[in-house]
């Protein structure tokens, strides 16, 4: 009987150090909510004994009905057949299983019947359900939709649409990309029009479109006739009538229980949700916050998933008169494994607090706006929070995918020849997490995003503050292995800037942030091994390994490794 | 609308015993066993509350155990049940299935009248599936066991599928009934996250007394009427309350005495050997019918 919230020693590490005290407080109003509902908390334990409790019936679920329904739903997949797609037998018992818990709404007020969880507790969800199926992410991960209805839509919006996505009589779906507006967005033609009466109606096509078959689509269309970029988009959202035609299901190499569409609008009734050619630049840069920390818990679940069977089979695998996990070069495997799954939980759940912390100052703003009350502090705050938010969620993203698919690729290698085979869980994990550093934004533009951050440093002072407090014995020279992984960072980019030569600039962003990265992460782990005595050999191992991999990042850039850019067309000539 | 009421029982976890759990003498030491809710007793309550989502009405939970019984009670209350009571009394402490299916009618005469009352066929701590059929003898209502699937209710009556040796018989009967269903006929549904909630701080009345002793500013009647105004209050049944024979109760009350508990090891006195080829495989086959195992 595995539940995976309560046999992950590392998640409940986690959760055990969460610190939502500000976040709790401002989406419970001050614990005022605990007088309307019997289902609030009245104050931040009592809130946390909650998020464990439903922490714990949801790692029952992902362990003892989910996991087991996973090749299942796999092999039969989503099909689709006479316009309709239907889901595997194994998803639609899981999506009921999980609508009768109510998870469906985690993060929605309980207004409209939500459970007015933070992002964390949500993406700890996601985490776990992804171990058991990554495929039921791509449609359970999608109620935050709703979210970006609650923040933008109207109180009519709200009401139309939330109620039924929280009680799961209803999914969503994002139609964002079309054939030729996949990566750049702002390149998105489907056509919204009004009639006279002032009515939208959506006339066009939209590609991979994940769960598009959803009840509820929020859809980005171009309402502004004459313009080419995103300023000239806006966001609708409207209901799957007979208007909306879906064409195809596409057949994909993994999550084959996520039916990916293509749909045709003919005309289709919609509502705007917030102003016009906000669509691209403000609202779904605001919900790719939210998608993207969903994809990196959804990479994270399927590399703990591979971790543990590779474990398991190395200890079951017996050759050369012994099991191959005392094998010292398969050890060394599973522990780099292990050493880079914990580094990514610890880098995943400090950005998710951090998005936390960003959309409930948010909020907390925008109420007290409508009191009349002065924001100048927490304007500052926000600024800030903003910026770390805007360089940690597409870091996150980059790593955790890249990472998953180490991962898998090492499980199965652990596997040999059986690895290979479908009888082995592990080959569907290595398809599966092939696609979380292509969707969602590709690794490629997870650096552009991350990088104007590094570029400016967002996180100096807090690397300053940390290089002047002092560590526990051991810990020292961890704690100056990163400083001398700060000092290759700077001199790296002071090498970079001057350069001035913003091709150079873009094809070095990939070792910049990936200096940056390990530079934030590797704090993380040592002040994780100060209060964890174990931590410190995951600190160890991850510390000592990215000041040999900055120190190769920092001669690739110094040593003119992409001077030969310039000479592209000879070479591939 | 139809009432239910469901019999529950907590019992011990018998499906992981580790070395800790065991005594020295081979015997299971249950106080180190974690309690859990019986399964079969999970899907009798899935039932209820299918009828319910059907038909509307109320389903009641129903225990007989000590305190910490109360414990699947709450679990009760966060899978959907209405309403939870516990029954619970020094003197029902070593009942057999006779004398708790005495007290679990009497129980049930109190709470009021139910159009249908779910067992879950046996618990797994006993395996006498005996509770449900002899409390529908004392309530003097039908009974049917070995539900698989409810067809139909409707009016005073229900049809249902039992399961037989080799198949299946459907049953109707007038109402109330009692039925005892068996492990696979539903899929308990997960607690729901709201009513985890909402009544993880509900408690019995001897919880709440027991919160009173620890505290000399709480008494017991006021806790018990805060609770109550909460809806967080498990009502709790003793022997005085039901007015019952006490003789008939408990350990007292109980004719059956476990006169012996034997590990029985079947090992196989002389070991053989088939041939793997269509002849072995047929003479291991007449072995068998021979021995009477097959035919």
């Amino acid at each position: 009987m595995p539940n995976y919230f309560l046999d992950n020693p590392d998640i409940l590490f986690h959760f055990n150090t969460f610190d939502l005290k500000e976040v709790v407080a401002i989406t419970e109003d001050d614990y005022t909510q605990s007088r309307e509902f019997s289902y609030a908390p009245t104050q931040y334990e009592d809130a946390m004994g909650n998020y464990r409790k439903v922490l714990e019936v949801v790692g029952d679920l992902a362990g003892n009905f989910i996991a087991p329904r996973a090749a299942g739903v796999d092999h039969e997949g989503a099909t689709f057949a006479n316009g309709r797609v239907t889901y595997a037998e194994g998803t639609r018992k899981n999506l009921r299983q999980l609508s009768q818990a109510d998870l469906m709404g985690m993060i929605l007020p309980r207004k409209y019947g939500g459970l007015n969880f933070p992002f964390t507790i949500y993406m700890m969800t996601v985490e776990m359900l992804s171990r058991a199926d990554a495929s039921l992410m791509n449609i359970f991960g999608l109620q935050d939709i709703g979210d970006t209805i609650r923040k933008f839509g109207n109180e009519g919006q709200r009401m139309e649409f939330l109620p039924k996505i929280s009680s799961g009589e209803h999914t969503g779906a994002m139609a964002l990309t079309e054939p030729d507006a996949g990566s750049d967005l702002q390149a998105v033609k489907l056509h919204a029009y009004q009639n006279e009466q002032g009515a939208w109606f959506l006339r066009g096509m939209k590609r991979f479109i994940t769960n598009g078959n959803a009840q509820v689509l929020l859809v980005l269309a171009r309402s502004e006739p004459g313009t080419k970029d995103g300023r000239g988009l806006s966001l609708f959202v409207c209901h799957h009538d007979k208007t909306v035609k879906i064409r195809r299901i596409e057949n994909k190499l993994g999550i084959h229980g996520s039916p990916t569409c293509e749909l045709q609008f003919n005309d289709t009734p919609a509502q705007l949700v917030g102003s016009r050619r906000f669509g691209l630049i403000k609202y779904v840069l605001d919900l790719m916050y939210r998608a993207r920390m969903g994809v990196s818990a959804q990479a994270l679940g399927i590399s703990q998933a591979a971790y543990e069977e590779a474990l398991k089979y190395a200890r079951e695998r017996r050759q050369f008169g012994k099991a191959i996990a005392d094998i010292p070069v398969i050890s060394n495997m599973l522990i780099d494994m292990r050493v880079t799954l914990e580094s990514n939980r610890s880098l995943f759940y400090s950005t998710t607090q951090c998005v936390d912390v960003k959309e409930k100052l948010e909020d907390k703003i925008e109420k007290m706006k409508g009191e009349g009350k002065s924001v100048a502090e927490e304007t500052a705050r926000l600024k800030h929070i903003t910026k770390v938010a805007n360089l940690l969620t597409p870091l996150s993203k980059y790593m955790l995918a890249e990472c998953s698919n180490r991962i898998t690729y090492d499980a199965l290698q652990i596997h040999g020849g059986t690895g290979y085979m479908k009888e082995f869980h592990v080959e569907q994990l290595a398809r599966d997490a092939r696609i979380t550093n292509i969707y969602e934004g590709t690794s490629q533009l997870q650096i552009v995003a991350a990088s104007g951050g590094v570029i400016n440093d967002v996180l100096g002072e807090m690397f300053e503050a940390k290089e002047k407090r002092e560590y526990k014995g051991g810990l020292t020279r961890l704690a100056n292995h990163l400083k001398e992984i700060r000092r290759l960072f700077l001199d790296s980019l002071k090498y970079v800037v001057d350069k001035k030569d913003t091709g150079f600039q873009d094809v070095a962003a990939k070792d910049l942030v990936e200096m940056y990265g390990s530079l934030y992460t590797g704090y993380l782990l040592l002040d994780e091994a100060e209060i964890e005595p174990r931590k410190v050999f995951i600190a160890n191992r991850y510390i000592v390994t990215a000041l040999a991999q900055a120190r190769r990042n920092a001669e690739a850039i110094r040593g003119e490794l992409f001077g030969d850019l310039l000479h592209a067309s000879k070479i591939l000539q | 609308m139809y009432n239910s009421i469901v019999l529950v029982k907590q019992v011990p976890d018998t499906t992981n015993i580790s070395g800790q759990v065991m005594k020295e003498d081979g015997t299971v030491n249950r106080s180190k066993l974690p309690a859990i809710f019986n399964f079969e007793d999970r899907v009798a309550l899935e039932f209820a509350l299918q009828v319910k989502d059907r038909c509307g009405g109320k389903v009641i939970a129903v225990t007989m155990g000590p305190p910490r019984a109360s414990d699947v009670l709450r679990e009760c209350l966060y899978m959907g049940a209405d309403e939870a009571y516990l029954i619970t009394d020094r003197k029902f402490a070593g009942a057999d299935t006779l004398a708790t299916s005495y007290v679990l009618s009497e129980a049930i005469k109190k709470i009021g009248s139910a159009d249908l009352i779910f067992a879950g066929r046996q618990a797994i701590d006993g395996d006498t599936a005996q509770v449900g059929p002899q409390t529908a003898e004392k309530l003097g209502i039908p009974q049917i066991t070995y539900v698989e699937e409810i067809l139909d209710i409707s009016e005073r009556t229900v049809r249902v599928k039992k399961k037989i040796d080799g198949g299946y018989e459907i049953l109707e009967s007038q109402l109330p009934v009692l039925l005892t269903v068996l492990k696979d006929a539903a899929e308990p549904r997960p607690f729901s996250a709201k009513r985890l909630m909402a009544y993880k701080g509900a408690k019995s009345l001897l919880e709440l007394e027991k919160l009173a002793e620890g505290n000399s500013l709480l008494y017991t009647d006021k806790l018990v009427y805060e609770y109550k105004n909460r809806s967080l209050f498990i009502p709790t049944l003793t022997a005085e309350d039901l007015h019952i024979d006490v003789a008939r109760c408990g350990i007292k009350g109980s004719p059956t005495k476990v006169y012996e508990v034997e590990s029985v090891v079947l090992t196989g006195s002389k070991p053989m050997r088939f041939e793997n080829s269509k002849a072995g495989m047929l003479s291991l086959v007449d072995m068998l019918m021979e021995d009477r195992i097959l035919g």
